[in-house]
């Protein structure tokens, strides 16, 4: 009896042992890519941007040399690194307001109770976010066109003059914004949708009776009761605004008068049109410090109203 | 009540078709004769509608060998993703090793870091591995699918153990357990993940652009970028590009709309 029960345990020991050793083995190799092709060079770049890295010492490394924080100081000094941030920080100022508000409407509207044939608008609505970035890109590149483009002839239609959409450094980031919230506002509208589908109807249907207007509803009860998902989604389109790279590369190559160089842009441009890599990679830490700030905003926002 | 369903239902169709005109307004576009587009008003559709700028795409610029250069990838892109992620996604859920939570709290921290920070340091460790300008170049990044984990490892967390403990009882080793018994379950997260990872390669633009020098390997955004610069007048013969670049994505998401959809959630909402 006794000696049944040590087998019993020896091979629940040993099963122990090789349920860890399955989990290590099933485990380590994409811990091992990770910290290859992620961690690794991520921690690289911040060391990178210590150093004078560039087409020379790619060539021969050799010719490196530290230099502290010279890269920064020279970053600070450049007016096109402020050009670009802030660029950025525009497209987050007017970007974020516009394509919240425009994921929100989508969403209300796909959740209405009197539509017919939902999942076919929400599809509809959603395409946009899976098609290709270039491909549409360009696709809105001609839409843009000041000519020939359907943009301005719908305007036209309206009595609006032509706009010089792409070549006039004030509508040009403007009119990235169009594309960039007609390309991204199906993906908050699912989060959105999700989070409408838990505010209960009973709470509307009698604000609706108290005879409160659509907009009274939205604010008083429609938007409170989602609030947490609205900061969810606007802290998103904040991460989603530092990343603009292929939007201002194929419409507007960062012109004109480089009104759509973005940081990401920039960092391209240093690393791998001038090969300044420790240049560039003294701005994609800057870069990381910027999301980094947004996602603790983001946390403890999100602790403090029990959203996630 | 009546009226009011049909206000609804015909403000989303018109919201919609505004939403969808774009892609439209592509493909007519991507039929028209040269130069036919480049009038004013605009024509909405093809006088004689042809097939003249896909013949010159697949003649001239060889868009076929981008085109297989994006399948390549993207498929490749899948598979190995899918190889590393599904174990690792299920021995942290429900294989008890030590260190695992504290590993997974690492990873779970790093989703905020964005993939660019390390782009740089990335290309230079690519290209002292000989691995710049090649296939294998452009997959690495796809291999360290930390988000691909957390998705599985959600998915893995409603596996019931008894159903685990079973089969150890019964005497199949780990892998056979994966194998047989945890896979068929992790169908509807494996076509999610399999269509995130496809998409994702498939729509990615910023690491082909670095890591592809020669053009031969070029995928087909990068491809299309590069075209954009050189023909900005063919208006016509860049919509056949764009037709050719997002619509295999489009039709597969269109397929599996649903699996992409209840993915999305899981990855946003609850992350």
């Amino acid at each position: 009896m006794s000696a049944q029960r040590r087998t019993n345990e020896s091979a629940s020991a040993a099963g122990r042992a090789s349920e860890a050793r399955a989990g290590w083995a099933m485990s380590s190799p994409a811990l091992a890519a990770i910290i290859l092709f992620f961690v690794l060079p991520a921690i690289a770049s911040l060391a990178l941007s210590f150093t004078d890295f560039d087409i020379y010492a790619l060539a021969d490394i050799g010719n490196l040399r530290f230099v502290g924080f010279a890269n920064y100081e020279r970053l600070i000094g450049n007016p096109l690194f402020w050009k670009a941030v802030t660029n950025t920080l525009l497209f987050v100022g007017f970007g974020v307001p516009f394509i919240v508000a425009l994921s929100l409407f989508a969403a209300m509207l796909v959740n209405s109770r009197w539509l017919k044939w939902r999942p076919v608008w929400r599809v509809a609505l959603f395409a946009p976010y899976v098609t290709t970035l270039v491909a549409t890109a360009v696709v809105w590149r001609y839409l843009l066109h000041t000519r020939y483009g359907l943009v301005n002839y719908l305007l036209s239609l309206f009595g609006i003059a032509p706009i010089d959409w792409l070549g006039d450094p004030h509508a040009s980031l403007p009119a990235i914004l169009i594309f960039v919230g007609w390309k991204t506002f199906g993906y908050n509208m699912i989060i959105f949708l999700a989070a409408l589908q838990t505010v209960p109807r009973e709470l509307d249907e009698a604000a609706r009776i108290d005879g409160a207007g659509w907009f009274t509803r939205l604010r008083h009860v429609t938007l409170p009761a989602i609030a947490p998902t609205v900061l969810l989604v606007s802290v998103l389109t904040v991460a989603g605004m530092f990343q603009l790279f292929a939007e201002p590369y194929v419409m507007t190559q960062g012109g004109p008068a480089q009104s759509t160089v973005t940081i990401l842009y920039f960092m391209y441009e240093e690393g791998f049109k001038w090969w300044n890599l420790g240049s560039g990679a003294a701005v994609a830490f800057l870069l990381f410090l910027c999301i980094l700030a947004v996602t603790l905003v983001q946390l403890r926002l999100a602790n403090r109203s029990g959203a996630i | 009540m009546n009226i009011r369903r049909w206000t609804v239902t015909l403000l989303a169709a018109f919201v919609a078709l505004l939403t969808i005109a774009p892609l439209l307004w592509m493909l007519s576009v991507s039929f028209m004769a040269r130069g036919e587009a480049s009038q004013f008003p605009p024509p909405l559709l093809p006088s004689d509608p042809g097939l003249d700028n896909y013949r010159m795409l697949f003649g001239t610029f060889g868009i076929g060998r981008f085109l297989l250069n994006s399948l390549l990838i993207s498929t490749l892109a899948t598979a190995l993703a899918l190889l590393f992620t599904i174990p690792a996604g299920y021995a942290f859920a429900k294989l008890r090793f030590k260190g695992r939570d504290a590993t997974f709290r690492l990873l779970v921290a790093a989703l905020v870091v964005p993939g660019q920070i390390g782009m740089l340091p990335l290309f230079l460790e690519l290209k002292a591995m000989g691995l710049v300008n090649s296939y294998a170049g452009a997959l690495v990044p796809w291999l360290a699918g930390i988000f691909g984990i957390f998705l599985v490892r959600q998915y893995c967390l409603s596996i019931p153990d008894e159903m685990l403990e079973a089969a150890r009882i019964d005497g199949a080793s780990e892998a056979q357990i994966l194998r047989r018994i945890v896979l068929p379950i992790l169908t509807p997260i494996i076509v999610t993940l399999a269509l995130f990872v496809f998409l994702g390669s498939w729509n990615d633009f910023m690491w082909p652009l670095i890591i592809l020098a020669d053009q031969d390997l070029y995928t087909l955004p990068v491809a299309l970028a590069a075209m954009s610069r050189q023909h900005v007048q063919d208006n016509e013969l860049m919509m056949a590009g764009a037709v050719v670049t997002t619509l295999p994505v489009l039709i597969l998401f269109l397929a599996l709309q649903r699996f992409y959809l209840s993915g999305l959630l899981t990855g946003s909402v609850k992350g």
